[in-house]
């Protein structure tokens, strides 16, 4: 079979079981697959993009993605009255005293000779600039949260609420991602490729708790809803008797039609976005760049003695990649309405999209189109279908014996099981994935 | 001024928890270090590996308890710990057998070990949620002080109290015990001679007869020990829940960079550099400062340089500076 035919028939295999989803279930569940799956196809191209083009290991794509998150509230809520003349100056004022502390201790570092005076005078320098940022943030924050705490109690935002400018949060959602992955590329790329692994570990573990933590930037596990989203409200089109007509030519009722109609929009505009950066990276993977950068990854040091800057390209290839997570990032808070930061865990927004890019083809970006709707599918039906095992297995049992209620119980964690071992067995015995590389 | 109740406050507040958590942490950072000296990955299973040991010896400790076995002043737990050992050892050897031993034959690149450990780490934390389920769980019994701040009071007649805890105590003596015999073996022993030299170099421990599918398996059985010792110990200390360990892993690869990969003394230096720089930027300074100046001038602040919500912060930001500016490690480590 030839390979463009075995690659459509896999994305038939997929539509047709997420349609079966539609028939069996309800064609709302089927189009939360579909949506969820069109971001976790866009997160598992930014991976791809960092393992599959140059091999390099991230393991913090949660942070990434939470950051991304960010910038949707950051976008989307309006700034809290009064807010920025109580605290938000301080704060901002801290934060360019810090930088520029920062950047004299470099300079000076810079001009004195190595030895225990400078390490002296450096150490100092480091303890003044913290104290003083500290002097400046801390009655900046107390002011901020004091504001309405039970409602607001932080900054606020830009207050971007108008139909599709809503979506201009999504590519800002990349570039905080990117300013993340700068720092921490800039720092252990170029070391050995483990330090990169536990630096991206750790820096998503920080993003985390900064944003459970720092009440008066997104509220912090308080919580900003109702953030504003692109398509109309369903209750909207439900007293819109327009729309109501119209549903029920199709032999809808209003409620029903609506949550569809609303999915449909979200799932037209994520296509629209996975489209465009498929596009772009089946572009970068066959210009000279990409070839350059698959150069790297299969012999590095062959690739430095023709010349190419291996940890500038690794660098600029991770900023990339990291960007594209945080635009599915700050997609998925919008589609939520909400930024948890208590919802965020590796297993869920690392690991997973780890065994997208796995599954699907390292190195191809269709299959990591794939692997995201293949996986996240899965990862969605695993659950019930845990359970079901899990009945079969204990329907011998008496009932109310603590075994069997442990069991059932206990099948809700069969899923760190399930894409453990999925992963295992790929990387065991089909390294190359379901689509591979060229 | 009083110099005496601020050093004592020092001590119970600052000195004797961060003691105690940085001998855990610097177990645990032996064991990510063996690894990567022997089979030149990171482990990053390794505090699921902690968490499983720990849950064997949970199991047991509850066991016991229904028998009514105890230990009387000491908790139980360390009666059930061989086990919990032998657990660990039955898994990590089995683990071995069918994953990485495959990629071992074939020479894969150490970021392949590391994706495949990060799928052994899901499985793992799988079973342990599978068996024990995903809730703080409380197994230490017997005597909770050695001294505790009341006594300790009574005894001096001093305003500020030293509590030590058994788990504390027993924390400490045990990692001494634990570094004391794994030392006298790599040093002394043969089989420890023949795993240094397989870290060393490689070819050439082949070369002069050292059988390295013996060496990779005692690696394997001495981590499973070290993990399940230092599990125990975290848990009995703070409590046991299976996400936790999975946190721990930033601080423990953080003490073994640190300390210089690959290198067992590093290992432990990094493990208390660490867990004393947690502690310290992390606790409220008030107390103690209250005592060491004059009165005009006490702080009306809790003086904490960092929230405890970033802990990890802490040890995250030790690592960066390590990477940039010593990138082999305090002692020196292999840089690959």
């Amino acid at each position: 079979m030839n390979p463009a035919l075995k690659n459509t028939l896999l994305f038939l295999i997929v539509a047709l079981m997420i349609i079966y989803t539609g028939f069996s279930q309800s064609w709302n569940t089927a189009l939360v697959v579909v949506n969820m799956g069109l971001i976790s196809a866009i997160m598992a191209l930014g991976v791809n993009l960092q393992w599959g083009f140059a091999g390099l290991f991230n393991v913090g794509i949660m942070g990434f993605v939470a950051l991304g998150g960010l910038a949707a509230v950051l976008m989307g809520v309006p700034p809290t009255p009064g807010a920025w003349s109580a605290g938000g100056w301080n704060i901002l004022g801290a934060f360019v005293f810090a930088i520029a502390a920062i950047a004299a201790i470099v300079v000076i570092r810079g001009k004195m000779v190595p030895g225990w005076p400078r390490a002296f005078v450096v150490f100092a320098l480091i303890c003044a600039g913290f104290f003083g940022y500290r002097a400046l943030f801390d009655p900046g924050v107390v002011a901020i949260e004091a504001i309405n705490p039970a409602l607001t109690g932080n900054l606020g935002g830009l207050g971007i609420d108008r139909g599709l400018w809503v979506v201009l949060a999504w590519p800002v959602g990349g570039l905080f991602a990117a300013a993340a992955a700068w720092v921490i590329g800039k720092t252990a790329l170029g070391l050995r490729s483990d330090y990169l692994a536990i630096a991206t570990l750790g820096i998503a573990e920080i993003i985390i708790a900064v944003l459970k933590n720092e009440d008066w930037l997104a509220r912090g596990v308080k919580n900003v809803v109702g953030l504003p989203r692109p398509t109309p409200y369903e209750i909207d089109l439900q007293n819109d008797p327009a729309f109501v007509d119209r549903a029920a030519g199709y032999g809808l009722d209003a409620v029903t039609a609506s949550t569809l109609y609303v999915k449909l929009l979200y799932a037209g505009l994520f296509t629209v976005v996975l489209v465009i950066l498929l596009v772009l990276a089946q572009r970068a993977l066959n210009s000279p760049w990409g070839r350059m950068m698959r150069a790297i990854r299969d012999n590095e040091v062959a690739a430095e003695a023709m010349g190419k800057d291996v940890t500038a390209r690794h660098l600029q290839i991770f900023v990339l990649g990291s960007a594209i997570c945080g635009i599915a990032g700050a997609m998925m808070t919008t589609l939520d309405g909400q930024l948890t930061p208590g919802t965020y865990q590796p297993l869920r927004f690392t690991f997973l999209v780890w065994v997208m890019v796995i599954v699907g083809g390292s190195g191809n970006n269709f299959g990591a189109v794939l692997g995201g709707f293949l996986i996240w599918f899965l990862w969605v039906q695993v659950e019930p279908m845990g359970l079901w095992v899990m009945q079969m297995v204990t329907s011998g049992m008496a009932d109310g014996s603590a075994l069997k209620a442990h069991l059932i119980e206990s099948a809700a964690h069969m899923r760190l099981f399930t894409m453990g071992l999925v992963l295992l067995l790929v990387l065991r015995f089909s390294p190359r994935g379901l689509i591979p590389e060229k | 001024m009083d110099f005496l109740n601020a050093i004592i406050a020092l001590l119970n507040f600052v000195v004797v928890p961060a003691v105690a958590y940085g001998s855990q942490l610097a177990l645990g950072a032996l064991g990510v270090t063996l690894i990567y000296g022997i089979l030149r990955f990171s482990n990053f299973a390794h505090g699921d590996t902690m968490a499983f040991g720990a849950m064997v010896t949970v199991l047991f400790t509850w066991l016991f308890q229904s028998w009514g076995i105890s230990l009387g002043p000491l908790p139980t737990a360390l009666l059930a710990l061989p086990f919990g050992i032998l657990g660990c050892m039955g898994l990590l050897l089995a683990t071995d057998r069918v994953v990485y031993r495959f990629y071992r034959e074939q020479k894969a690149k150490p970021v392949i070990l590391v994706i495949v450990s990060l799928g052994v780490t899901f499985i793992m934390n799988g079973i342990v949620r599978f068996i024990i389920g995903p809730d703080d769980q409380r197994f230490a019994d017997g005597e909770r002080f050695i001294v505790s701040a009341r006594t300790f009071k009574e005894m001096t007649g001093l305003r500020e109290g030293l509590a030590i805890k058994t788990t504390q105590g027993i924390t400490v003596i045990t990692a001494v015990v634990v570094v004391a015999l794994l030392f006298w073996f790599l040093n002394r022993t043969r089989t420890g001679k023949s795993m240094r030299a397989y870290s060393d170099n490689e070819d050439l421990a082949l070369l002069s007869g050292i059988n390295p599918e013996r060496v990779v398996m005692i690696t394997w059985l001495i981590v499973a020990a070290l993990a399940t010792i230092a599990g125990v110990l975290y848990g009995l200390d703070k409590s046991f829940k299976p996400f936790t360990y999975f946190q721990l892993l930033l601080p423990i690869f953080a003490s073994a960079i640190v300390g210089g990969l690959g290198n067992p003394i590093g290992a432990i230096a990094g493990g208390f550099v660490i867990a004393f720089s947690e502690v310290t930027v992390t606790y409220a300074w008030k107390k103690v400062l209250t005592y060491l100046v004059p009165e005009r001038f006490e702080p009306d602040t809790l003086v904490q340089l960092l929230s405890t919500d970033y802990k990890l912060a802490v040890s995250f930001l030790i690592l960066l500076i390590v990477l940039l500016f010593k990138p082999t490690g305090l002692f020196k480590g292999k840089s690959v």
